[in-house]
């Protein structure tokens, strides 16, 4: 989509024009980008995201100039970071708590699309991009929640990478070799921390690499909008500059404040204290927990008491993702005209937390009812059931039986009243 | 058409869930902490200077007998937001810690009497620890390795809490069913009970030279405040700019707003 030409107004901006048409991409892609006037908050997440992206490279760069990938060193660098570098403490937090804002703005980028139909046609390949996205984002934090090399950041590592030895399952051995030539090593160990390092400076930049198809996919048919229908006309659109770039900067602002008193008040709000005590092989901790925002996942895979079909089960929540523009088959985009459908959104929104509490918990942890016992690997059963039938039963069915309420004519007509506004006449 | 099974289900599904309580026959999960006031508490809370100067003795009067401290550089005690000691005072503390120094330039790492060579410490150095390896720890501890000191606040559940309430939860009667392991002392607050540190502190062991009461409660508070800073000496420095950061980033949102609602005045 495109707003106004740009025409270059000196000679200088003339001649650049012919060679390289920069700020007329700059022009085409920010400034002038007609985007649906009807936006609201959780339309502001997309460039919460890419500030976040941008934030954790930068901080990221600069801890990597004091970071020691060797597993004797790992440790008491990040202590030394922290205690004796010119504003370590400040990247270091900034970095490991930018991690869990980053995740925290993605789900709630990700519900978002959910909810509004954003991954209907013609978006399946930016919905399908974004979850590129997010499954890198996944494995560099995961690389990320591995270099302070503590023992939650040790045997971590161990059990993830140890899912693939689960393949042993199928063929023989193979998996045991898969996981050694992961590790390098017989264990988890200084060659899994070094690989683990590179991969984690890698990584970012690929993230940015598919942020740039991401964006370059969401402005070909442009911004989705919380009513769910085509944009019909210039009516229905405002530039991109100065009406998104003002609120997307103060709502920016605000996720900034929160970000940023975590930083400075209660750094250490999203980790575990067990990984301020230096890796150790020999002392397995009582719990392992991963970070909050894989919790929902492994509680999944550990309601399944099949190690193989857990790893598949874990791997098929988010392989389903790829699927979801071809499971909906509803005409309509927005729940907010799907009543059925609304209430089966927020069910699954509920139904996510809730496998996220059950993965903070121990695995033979009980609810108390009464006189009777609820293990909590039921409830994750549970909740791992609706998850997979929220994508592949209800989002098919409830398409073909629910009957939407009626759709405005016009975004205009549904932000100004019928009688401010008048379509514009079709060319 | 109006579907309302599916959230009534849920709902009813959250309420019944909330009803829980727990079970306590028996177990030796820990007790809950107790409740102590701390100066850094809030998001202006500092450390007390004076506190963590009683803090630090008794540490080196008494915890480095078996704990190391092996993060915290000597330099860091005279640094803005800690013990504050002057640059004199804490060289003169480095000055009094023996660092290994060998090999000297003729390759020997012990003097004529086979002593290791030793050499005082420098405001560079950190604290050398009481034992020389984690076997010598043991064998000194009855198999037990004490734990590093300067990441205990950060790197238990319950920080600062739990910590005092493990120095000074002691000499309470275990339950009759209970069974106090060989070499182990009862302590509720630790995961288990049994645990193989010695009651550290007693009444008036450690003399302050302020004069400030030397009860247990005081001891435990006071060296409490000290691991706390040394977990996090760089605390005070973090809730200074906070507040800065916090009070301009305040500012700019509601001139942000006032400019998005300027942006959008004709458009909504």
């Amino acid at each position: 989509m495109h707003g106004p030409a740009y025409v270059p107004k000196t000679n200088f901006t003339r001649w650049l024009d012919k060679r390289l048409p920069i700020i007329r991409f700059v022009n085409d892609t920010i400034t002038t980008y007609p985007t649906p006037r009807n936006l609201n908050f959780w339309y502001t997440f997309g460039g919460i995201l890419t500030f976040m992206l941008g934030v954790q490279i930068v901080t990221g760069i600069v801890l990597a100039m004091h970071y020691v990938p060797n597993a004797n060193l790992a440790f008491d660098s990040v202590e030394n970071i922290t205690r004796d570098v010119n504003y370590g403490w400040l990247l270091r937090f900034l970095h490991a708590d930018g991690a869990s804002m980053f995740f925290l703005a993605v789900y709630i980028h990700m519900f978002r699309g959910l909810y509004y139909g954003s991954y209907k046609e013609p978006r399946e390949l930016l919905w399908i991009l974004g979850v590129i996205i997010y499954i890198l984002m996944m494995a560099t934090a995961f690389f990320g929640y591995v270099l302070p090399w503590g023992q939650m950041s040790f045997w971590g590592a161990t059990v993830i990478t140890n899912l693939f030895s689960s393949i042993d399952q199928i063929v023989p051995h193979a998996g045991t070799a898969i996981t050694t030539w992961l590790w390098g090593d017989f264990a988890v160990g200084d060659p899994t921390l070094n690989r683990f390092f590179s991969l984690h400076y890698l990584l970012p930049f690929i993230i940015a690499g598919v942020v740039g198809l991401h964006i370059w996919a969401l402005h070909v048919p442009g911004n989705n909008n919380p009513l769910g229908i085509d944009v019909k006309g210039p009516q229905d659109t405002v530039p991109f500059h100065p009406y998104y770039t003002a609120k997307d900067s103060f709502y920016l602002c605000l996720f900034v404040l929160v970000y940023a008193i975590i930083v400075f008040y209660r750094p250490d709000f999203f980790g575990n204290p067990d990984n301020y005590i230096p890796a150790n092989p020999l002392v397995t901790p009582t719990d392992i927990v991963p970070e909050w925002y894989l919790l929902p996942f492994y509680a999944m895979l550990r309601s399944v008491p099949q190690k193989l079909i857990g790893v598949l089960v874990l791997f098929g929540a988010l392989a389903t993702l790829f699927f979801v523009p071809w499971l909906d088959t509803s005409k309509v985009r927005s729940c907010r005209f799907r009543p059925l459908m609304k209430q089966f959104f927020w069910i699954f929104a509920l139904d996510c937390v809730l496998l996220g509490y059950v993965g903070s918990q121990t695995a033979d942890a009980a609810w108390h009812l009464g006189g009777f016992d609820l293990p909590l690997v039921w409830l994750a059963r549970l909740g791992t059931i609706y998850y997979y039938a929220f994508f592949w039963v209800i989002l098919p069915f409830v398409g073909l039986i629910e009957r939407p309420k009626s759709l405005p004519q016009t975004i205009a007509q549904a932000v100004l009243g019928a009688g401010r506004s008048q379509p514009a006449p079709a060319e | 058409m109006r579907f309302i099974l599916p959230l009534g289900l849920a709902l009813g599904f959250g309420i019944s869930a909330a009803a829980f309580a727990a079970d306590a026959t028996q177990s030796t999960a820990p007790q809950a902490p107790k409740d102590v006031q701390w100066s850094f508490e809030g998001p202006f809370g500092v450390y007390d200077q004076a506190e963590l100067q009683r803090g630090f003795q008794v540490y080196k009067e008494v915890c480095s007998a078996c704990h190391n401290l092996s993060h915290v550089a000597f330099h860091a005690l005279s640094e803005p937001g800690g013990p504050g000691f002057t640059d004199a005072q804490m060289k003169a503390i480095a000055a009094s810690y023996k660092i290994p120094a060998g090999p000297n330039d003729k390759g020997d790492t012990v003097d004529a009497n086979g002593n290791p060579l030793m050499r005082p410490g420098t405001p560079a150095d950190y604290f050398p620890g009481p034992f020389p390896n984690e076997e010598a720890a043991r064998a000194a501890n009855n198999g037990a390795l004490p734990p590093d000191l300067s990441m205990i606040v950060k790197a238990r559940a319950g920080g600062p809490q739990y910590v005092y309430s493990i120095i000074t939860g002691f000499h309470e009667k275990p339950p009759a069913w209970f069974h106090v392991m060989a070499n182990k002392y009862y302590n509720p607050y630790f995961d288990g009970w049994n645990i193989s540190m010695p009651p550290p502190l007693t009444d008036g062991q450690v003399t302050f030279a302020d004069g400030s009461p030397n009860k247990v409660a005081d001891e435990a508070h006071d060296v409490v405040a000290f691991l706390a800073w040394a977990s996090d000496p760089t605390m005070d420095e973090r809730k200074r700019t906070g507040f800065v950061v916090v009070a301009f980033l305040l500012l700019l949102s509601g001139l942000l707003y006032l400019s998005y609602r300027r942006v959008w005045k004709d458009k909504h």
